[in-house]
């Protein structure tokens, strides 16, 4: 945690109480979660050297312990009205906040986070260096967690890279893979380069408005000198540009699929939920406490790549082969960009409007949280017996497990939007509202479009879920290429930790459709 | 007619809402012992029986405890809230305009699930096939039973996915574009109409239906209102089919199973036009105003558009598919719907919502009788079926013929039957529209709305004479008996045919039902 003293004042530091202390308050318990997660993560990497090889499968539940230890203490914190870190001199401005968005941000991370663990637990056994891996998927999420939390760009920053760094290494996991660490490399690439422009972007906005904190920025940037006015609008594009990456945004979406398929599975899945809420988040805490003044520069901006995110991704989805290699991976990788769209939506509402309009963003990414890991989690139970991982794997799955058929038909109509996925629809709805609520009627229409894009692909691999099973006499009289491999016979029974991932992100799916106000509520309410 | 207490009413309704769904579930799971029938296949068949039938009864219980001195009053009302955030309620009612189409889609469905016991279209396991019919018909029901405008939204995309499924699964040939397209136009125009629905509940406050109609647009201003009735409308349009948007509609109906078009045609297009009625015209009438004309006009072009389609599609030579060519009557029969609607007038939208159900009815008889040709000829293809003279149906299968007959007349709007009532008083309606509405323009409308049922008699006796009509063969050329009406297609088939004789005859069933409420509509709750 950064203790700066924005605004330089020398602290003296006298016997009498009257003068404030340099050394600031910390209240243990507002920070609970991400430091729990920390701390589960150096006990991880510790402990791996002191467990016996068969004993190691230990560390995976001491992970699973630590995170739902750091959700359950979101619960005491359900008020949302703690701070600490504050500055010495001026206890209302703050480097830790822990509001609602905050919670409810933290919230996905950690659920998010639990469910990729779930998914780990049986992975390629020994094949990871067991220790290691626990240990950089919650230091991820511990850096995911603590950044919706920032209020000062240094946290905000460092934040990003502790949840970043520790992601290339995860991507690069799958040892001897060449995939693999090419698709670390390229991530880790393209992902530096954008954290350096935005480390620019933020020296720009501290040398125009000399403070680190956000709601000081917000003042000050209303009172840039003239001859700074550039450097500061310069400044502010390039802050946002890092977040954009994160979020796979366009154009900063290309590494996206090449990562997912090289990624091993649960590190796709946490890419795609916890990787874009660091992105995502980011990026509404810069653009609405930050830079609410510059609302007019970043606000058509956002609109335009929400716009563009959405039919790439859709446009790239519907171009995938069903019979490609890895092609389930790449259409959710696809997906998850044009998902990465609409979650923009509101962010882009929320300059124009000056109702809140963030919420709809907690609110839809908090159903694709759950949905997408879902989905990655039929996926993570298909790859057991096919490891080419293709949509057309798919086929006749509804004839083998009735179940897990139905739960992925499921999970895709709910990203979808179509009922029976009810969630899937009332998060739309909600982010359509915002955008017509602030009148981007052309931005709701192109939403429109493309969930008339998404709809094709979604539903076409539904389809195929509840085909007769190639080799069975097919009542339709399509055919599709027969599957080159024949499918090995799974080995063993069905672990246990996939199941209950399937089964919680089912439940929580069903529960939500029928309670949506569970998750928008948010929608509706004033987070920070 | 009977005295049912209100909170019996209200879970009436509600059940009738909800019981598709749970016994969708249950056809899912494996049947308890004592209700395995014979095997499998059947005892889900017979499920799919049972929920319809007392889902049947529910409704007619509805309309036994339904108020008839006062249908313009809603009716059996819950009012729950059920996501604050989004200010969405679940509130459920009928009145006059909606208890008629509630009727209608359980009787259709009901008939459906009962002609799919004894004949189930080919295709994959009938527990799917059961499970998606009753989910569809939840979603229909609840199209007509919700008064919220998110909910009727929610329910009116509920029912693509169990269509969609419905006809690439258990469909004919070219059944998988057919789908696509089915689906991927719906939505569409859903989710344009979806925008205008959100717009109106922003701007007013409230996703009330009762509310919004009560304020009849007042808290609206003119231009919302205007690109509201253009997302919505064209959203509904879409559905209904109005001329230019039906495309898809002659390829879902060719490809689809006959249960899939008997309720396509007969209760999934009213969730069209009752959208018009119960949204468009009370919310906001005076972006409405502003588009009617247009409406009337596209409604016209449909009806002499789908005349022509079914009379090329009739002509010898041209190997017209007869679903098809109702596919494309519907077409016509709609735009009628649409002309009264967009007349803005009591009489028009009267008569709107009496071809409404007169045109389940009749359609839905239609499409089970060349569903039944179809099965025994193993082709609905017209020169096939009709050779070089005429398929001589009343030689060969007489009850047959005469039914066939019967449905087509009905169609074609003879005076005495169902089909006459609705045309007639649209007709009647485009004469003297509503105030502020170009008369003459309507006046031009109304003749060529004339000409239109001139040119529906004209394909539908063709289409009698090439089918029922001809040269019987002879006997040894026969390549298989042709059988007649069988017990259980007489059973489905005749409650369709008594309603059609029915309304036609005592039109006031319905216009006694409807009046009030479309008086009340149209006044914007001042009557």
């Amino acid at each position: 945690m950064i203790t700066t003293i924005a605004g330089g004042a020398p602290a003296v530091v006298t016997a009498a109480g009257d003068v404030p202390s340099v050394v600031q308050s910390v209240d243990w318990l507002a920070i609970a979660p991400p430091v729990i997660t920390a701390v589960a993560a150096l006990f991880c990497l510790v402990a791996d050297l002191f467990v016996a090889e068969k004993h190691k499968r230990l560390l995976g539940a001491g992970a699973i312990v630590g995170l739902l230890a750091a959700i359950i203490t979101l619960v005491p914190l359900r008020d949302g009205e703690r701070e600490t870190f504050c500055l010495t001199t001026d206890p209302a401005t703050c480097s830790y906040t822990a509001d609602h968005f905050t919670l409810a941000i933290q919230l996905l991370v950690l659920g998010g986070a639990l469910l990729t663990a779930l998914l780990s637990l049986h992975g390629e056994r020994g094949k990871p260096p067991v220790g290691e891996y626990w240990f950089l998927l919650l230091s991820s999420a511990a850096g995911a967690a603590l950044l919706p939390a920032a209020r000062d760009l240094a946290t905000l920053v460092v934040a990003l890279e502790v949840a970043s760094l520790p992601a290339f290494a995860l991507v690069g996991m799958r040892r001897g893979d060449r995939f693999s660490s090419e698709a670390a490399l390229k991530f880790f690439l393209s992902s530096v380069t954008a954290t350096a422009v935005t480390l620019l972007g933020v020296s720009f906005v501290y040398a125009t408005t000399g403070t680190l904190h956000l709601t000081r920025i917000a003042s000050e940037l209303g009172e840039v000198p003239g001859q700074l006015d550039t450097l500061a609008k310069t400044g502010v594009a390039l802050t946002l540009i890092g977040f954009a990456f994160k979020t796979a945004a366009v154009p900063f979406h290309f590494w996206v699929p090449e990562t997912y398929v090289g990624a091993p599975l649960p590190i796709a899945a946490f890419l795609s939920v916890v990787g874009k809420a660091v992105g995502f988040s980011g990026l509404i805490l810069v653009t609405v406490i930050a830079f609410p003044g510059y609302a007019d520069v970043w606000g058509p901006a956002i609109a335009v790549l929400a716009a563009l995110t959405m039919t790439a991704g859709n446009v790239a989805a519907l171009r995938q082969s069903a019979t490609r290699r890895w092609s389930a991976v790449r259409l959710l990788a696809w997906s998850s960009v044009a998902q990465a769209g609409y979650i923009l939506v509101p962010i882009a509402a929320a300059a124009y409007s000056s109702d809140d309009q963030i919420g709809a963003t907690v609110s839809y990414a908090l159903m694709y949280a759950v949905v997408n890991l879902g989905a990655f989690a039929v996926v993570v139970l298909v790859a057991r017996t096919k490891p080419l991982n293709r949509i057309s794997d798919y086929r006749g799955l509804y004839a083998k497990s009735p179940l897990t058929a139905l739960t992925m038909g499921f999970f895709l109509l709910c990203l979808a939007g179509l009922p029976p996925g009810i969630i899937g629809l009332f998060a739309k709805v909600v982010v359509f509202s915002s955008a017509v609520d602030a009148g981007l009627g052309w931005l709701a229409v192109v939403m429109g479009v493309n969930v008339v894009i998404a709809l094709y692909y979604y539903l076409k691999w539904t389809a195929i879920l509840f085909k007769a099973p190639a080799g069975a006499p097919a009542a339709s009289g399509e055919t599709t290429e027969a599957s080159e491999a024949a499918p090995r016979p799974a080995h063993g029974r069905v672990p246990v930790a996939v199941t209950a991932a399937i089964a919680l992100a089912a439940v929580l799916g069903v529960v939500l459709s029928g309670y949506p106000q569970l998750v928008l509520r948010f929608a509706a309410a004033d987070l920070f | 007619m009977i005295d049912i207490s209100e909170s019996v009413m209200q879970f009436l309704l509600a059940f009738i809402v909800v019981g598709p769904l749970l016994g969708a579930a249950a056809a899912l799971l494996p049947a308890p012992p004592g209700l395995r029938g014979k095997n499998p296949d059947q005892a889900v068949l017979r499920h799919g029986v049972t929920v319809t039938g007392v889902i049947l009864a529910a409704a007619i219980a509805l309309v036994i405890g339904f108020d008839h001195d006062q249908p313009s009053n809603m009716q059996a009302t819950t009012d729950i809230s059920w996501i604050p955030a989004l200010d969405v309620r679940i509130h459920l009612g009928v009145d006059g305009i909606s208890l008629p189409l509630l009727v209608l889609t359980a009787l259709l469905t009901f008939l459906c699930a009962l002609y799919s016991y004894y004949k189930m279209p080919a295709g994959p396991s009938p527990k799917a096939f059961v499970a998606l019919l009753l989910f569809l018909e939840s979603g229909t029901l609840a199209t007509f039973a919700v008064l919220d405008l998110v909910l009727f939204f929610l329910a009116f995309e509920m029912v693509l996915i169990p269509m969609y499924f419905l006809i690439a699964r258990w469909g004919g040939e070219a059944r998988r574009p057919a789908a696509w397209k089915f689906i991927l136009y719906t939505l569409l125009g859903s989710v344009i109409m979806l925008l205008g629905l959100l717009l109106i509940g922003l701007q007013a406050g409230t996703f009330d239906m009762v509310a919004l109609a009560t304020d009849n647009g007042r808290a609206l201003t003119a231009s919302t209102q205007l690109i509201a009735v253009l997302a919505i409308g064209i959203g509904l349009a879409v559905k209904t089919p109005m001329w230019p948007l039906h495309s898809w509609l002659p390829d879902a109906h060719t490809a689809a199973p006959t249960v899939g078009s008997v309720l396509l045609a007969g209760v999934m297009l009213k969730m069209g036009t009752y959208g018009f009625v119960r949204i468009v015209l009370p919310i906001a009438p005076d972006g409405m105003r502003t588009f009617a004309p247009y409406l009337a006009a596209f409604a016209v072009v449909g009806i002499i558009y789908g005349s022509l389609a079914c009379l090329a599609l009739a002509k010898k030579g041209a190997s017209g598919d007869l679903k098809r060519l109702i596919a494309y009557s519907s077409v016509g029969h709609m735009g009628f719907v649409l002309l009264g609607i967009a007349t803005m007038t009591p009489t028009g939208v009267n008569g709107a919502l009496f071809a409404n159900v007169a045109h389940g009815l009749i359609t839905g008889l239609l499409f089970f009788l060349v569903g039944a040709l179809k099965d025994r000829y193993g082709t609905a293809d017209l020169d096939t079926l009709a050779g070089a003279t005429g398929a001589a149906l009343y030689g060969r299968a007489p009850r047959l013929g005469a039914l066939l007959a019967f449905a087509a007349v009905a169609s074609l709007g003879l005076p005495g039957l169902a089909g006459f009532w609705g045309e007639m008083l649209a007709l009647f309606g485009a004469f003297d529209p509503a105030p502020g509405l170009n008369r003459p323009a309507f006046l031009t409308f109304m003749a060529i709305g004339g000409f239109g049922t001139l040119l529906t008699a004209a394909y539908l006796l063709i289409v009698v004479r090439r089918v029922c009509m001809g040269v019987p063969r002879p006997k040894d050329q026969e390549t298989r008996a042709i059988a007649d009406v069988q017990t259980y297609e007489l059973a489905t088939w005749s409650p369709l045919v008594a309603l059609t004789v029915l309304a036609g005859l005592w039109p006031a069933v319905l216009l006694g039902l409807t009046d009030p409420a479309v008086q009340k509509l149209l006044a914007g709750g001042k009557s």
